[in-house]
C-alpha cells in the first residue's frame, strides 16, 4: 500500500531494538578512564544520561556501544580520572 | 430518518460526539467552542454517554492528552478556535506524524491583535500544513454531518489521520437551525468501534514517538503524504454511503449553476450559502450565468473535482476569509492558481478576502462580486485582481 518501507507513524512494534541500534557510533569523542585515578565513588554512574557507565569491582568503565560522548562524565569526576580524546 | 431538533452549531457537534462512541475528549473552553465542552461534559456528568472527559489546563495539553489516548487504541475528540489552535500547533503536527485519527471540531475565529472572537478562517489556515484531513461546514446541519463522517474518515485503514470539521464561529456556533438528527443505532451502524492499527499495550510493548534519522525521517512523511492523497477517495465514499443513510450526500465540493456559469465564486464555510442564494437569484430573476462553488475539503484539496467543475467558467472568483500578510494571493486563491498552473486551466482568476473578524459578506456585496465577474467575463479589466471585498466592490 505504501511506496516506503516504513512502519506507518514511526512506530517501534517489537521492544529492546535498542540492544541492536548502538547510538555509541554518534560519538565524536571518547572517554577515557584512567583506572589508577578512579576511586569508584559513582558520581559518573549517577550524572551519565546514557546509562553507559558501567560497575566493576574496583572501578567504572565506559559502555562504548552507548556512550555517546557527551563528556558529562569527564566534567563531573572529582579525581580527574576520566578524559575525552577525539575519536577516529 | 431521523428526527429534527432545535440545535445551535456548537451543540450540534456535542450532539454527534455524543453518538459516536467516543472513548475520551479532552478540551479546554473558549469561545466560540464553549458550548460543545459545555455539553459533552453535561453528558458525561449525566452519564448519558461512557466518556473519559479530561480536564486540561490549555490546548496544548488538551491535544497532548488526545495523542496519548489515541495512542492507547481509543475514539477521540478534542475541540478548539483560534488562539487555542494556536497553541495546539505543535502537537497538530505529533497527532498527524503519528497517525492518531483524532477528531477535531473548530469553531472559527480570528486571531488577536487586536483582540476579537468573531468569524474568520485565520486560526485554520495559519495551521494549514498541519496534516490533519481538513472539512468546512456550511450550516449547522453540515457541522453535525461531518463529524459523523469525521469518525470514518480519520479512522479508515488507508487513512489513520487526524480530521478538523471547521465551523464559523458564532454564525454557526451561536445560531439555532432545525437540524436532523440521526437515531443513535443508526450512527452505531454507520460507525462501528474504531479498529486501531498499532496502540499501547503493556503485553505486547512498542515504542510510539520515535525520532528518525534523516535517512528516514522524509520516508515517514511522504508516506504521510500517501495516506492524505488516499482520504480523497475516502471522503468521497463516506460521503456517498452518508448520503444513502441520510439523504444528505457529501462530497469534495458543491457547485450550483456550474454546468453553464461564466462567472462563478468559490468560498468555504456559512459565507457559501449567502453565495448560492444570490447565485440562485440572479440566475432565477435576471437570468445571470452565475454559479457558487462550496469547497468542502480543503486538505486535501480535492484538485480532480476542481478541475472537471470548473472546466466551463470563464471568471472564478476565489473569496478568502484569511489574510495572508505579504502573500501574492490568499491561501485558497494560491492554491487556486498553483491548480491553474498544473493543470493548465484557463480562466481569469480574482482572488480577494473577507469576512475578517465577522465582517461578514452580505447578499448586496456577493450580487455585486458577481455582477463585477459578469464584466471581467466580457473584457473589463478589474479594479484589482486582489484586494479586500468590501474594498473592491
Amino acid at each position: 500500500m505504501s511506496k516506503y518501507d516504513v512502519v506507518m507513524g514511526a512506530v517501534i512494534t517489537k521492544p529492546r531494538t535498542s540492544l541492536e541500534n548502538k547510538t555509541g557510533s554518534w560519538r565524536t569523542r571518547r572517554p577515557v578512564v584512567d583506572v589508577e585515578k578512579c576511586v569508584n565513588c559513582l558520581l559518573c554512574w549517577i550524572y551519565c544520561p546514557d546509562s553507559a557507565i558501567m560497575r566493576l569491582e574496583d572501578h567504572i568503565a565506559i559502555n562504548y556501544d552507548y556512550c555517546k560522548g557527551c563528556g558529562i562524565c569527564a566534567e563531573e569526576c572529582p579525581r580527574k580520572a576520566i578524559t575525552m580524546v577525539e575519536e577516529g | 430518518m431521523g428526527r429534527r431538533i432545535g440545535l445551535m452549531g456548537d451543540e450540534a457537534v456535542a450532539y454527534a460526539v455524543k453518538q459516536c462512541d467516543v472513548g475520551l475528549v479532552s478540551a479546554y473552553p473558549i469561545t466560540p467552542q464553549t458550548i460543545m465542552v459545555e455539553r459533552i461534559s453535561e453528558y458525561v456528568a449525566n452519564g448519558e454517554i461512557d466518556t473519559e472527559f479530561v480536564c486540561v489546563e490549555s490546548e496544548h495539553s488538551a491535544l497532548s492528552v488526545c495523542v496519548g489516548a489515541s495512542l492507547s487504541g481509543l475514539r477521540v475528540f478534542t475541540a478548539t478556535a483560534s488562539q487555542g489552535l494556536a497553541l495546539m500547533h505543535e502537537v497538530l503536527y505529533a497527532a498527524s506524524g503519528l497517525r492518531c485519527p483524532i477528531v477535531m471540531a473548530v469553531a472559527n475565529r480570528a486571531l488577536s491583535a487586536p483582540l476579537n472572537i468573531h468569524c474568520d478562517h485565520s486560526d485554520m489556515m495559519g495551521s494549514r500544513d498541519c496534516g490533519w484531513v481538513q472539512v468546512f461546514a456550511e450550516n449547522v446541519q453540515e457541522a453535525y454531518d461531518w463529524v459523523i463522517q469525521a469518525f470514518k474518515i480519520a479512522e479508515h485503514p488507508d487513512v489513520q489521520l487526524p480530521t478538523v470539521v471547521n465551523l464559523d464561529g458564532f454564525t454557526l456556533t451561536h445560531c439555532m437551525e432545525d437540524v436532523e438528527v440521526l437515531e443513535d443505532e443508526d450512527v452505531k451502524k454507520f460507525l462501528p468501534p474504531r479498529k486501531p492499527i498499532y496502540w499501547v499495550d503493556p503485553k505486547q510493548p512498542m515504542t510510539f514517538g520515535a525520532w528518525a534519522m534523516p535517512n528516514y525521517y522524509y520516508k515517514f512523511k511522504l508516506q504521510q503524504q500517501e495516506a492524505i492523497m488516499r482520504s480523497l477517495k475516502v471522503v468521497k465514499e463516506v460521503g456517498e454511503e452518508f448520503g444513502k443513510l441520510t439523504g444528505r450526500r457529501y462530497d469534495t465540493l458543491y457547485g450550483y449553476g456550474l454546468e453553464d456559469a461564466e462567472v462563478a465564486v468559490l468560498s468555504m464555510g456559512s459565507t457559501s450559502g449567502t453565495i448560492r442564494y444570490t447565485a440562485r437569484r440572479l440566475r432565477e430573476s435576471d437570468g445571470l450565468k452565475v454559479g457558487a462553488l462550496k469547497l468542502w475539503l480543503f486538505r486535501p484539496f480535492p484538485e480532480e473535482d476542481l478541475v472537471s467543475t470548473l472546466e466551463k467558467v470563464k471568471v472564478l472568483i476565489v473569496l478568502d476569509r484569511a489574510l495572508s500578510p505579504g502573500a501574492v494571493f490568499g491561501p485558497l486563491g494560491s492554491d487556486i492558481a498553483s491548480l491553474m498552473v498544473k493543470h493548465g486551466l484557463d480562466f481569469k482568476l480574482l482572488n480577494y478576502t473577507y469576512g475578517l473578524g465577522g465582517d461578514e459578506v452580505t447578499p448586496e456585496m456577493a450580487e455585486k462580486l458577481f455582477k463585477l465577474g459578469l464584466k471581467v467575463a466580457e473584457g473589463a479589466k478589474p479594479p484589482s485582481l486582489t484586494g479586500y471585498v468590501r474594498e473592491v466592490v
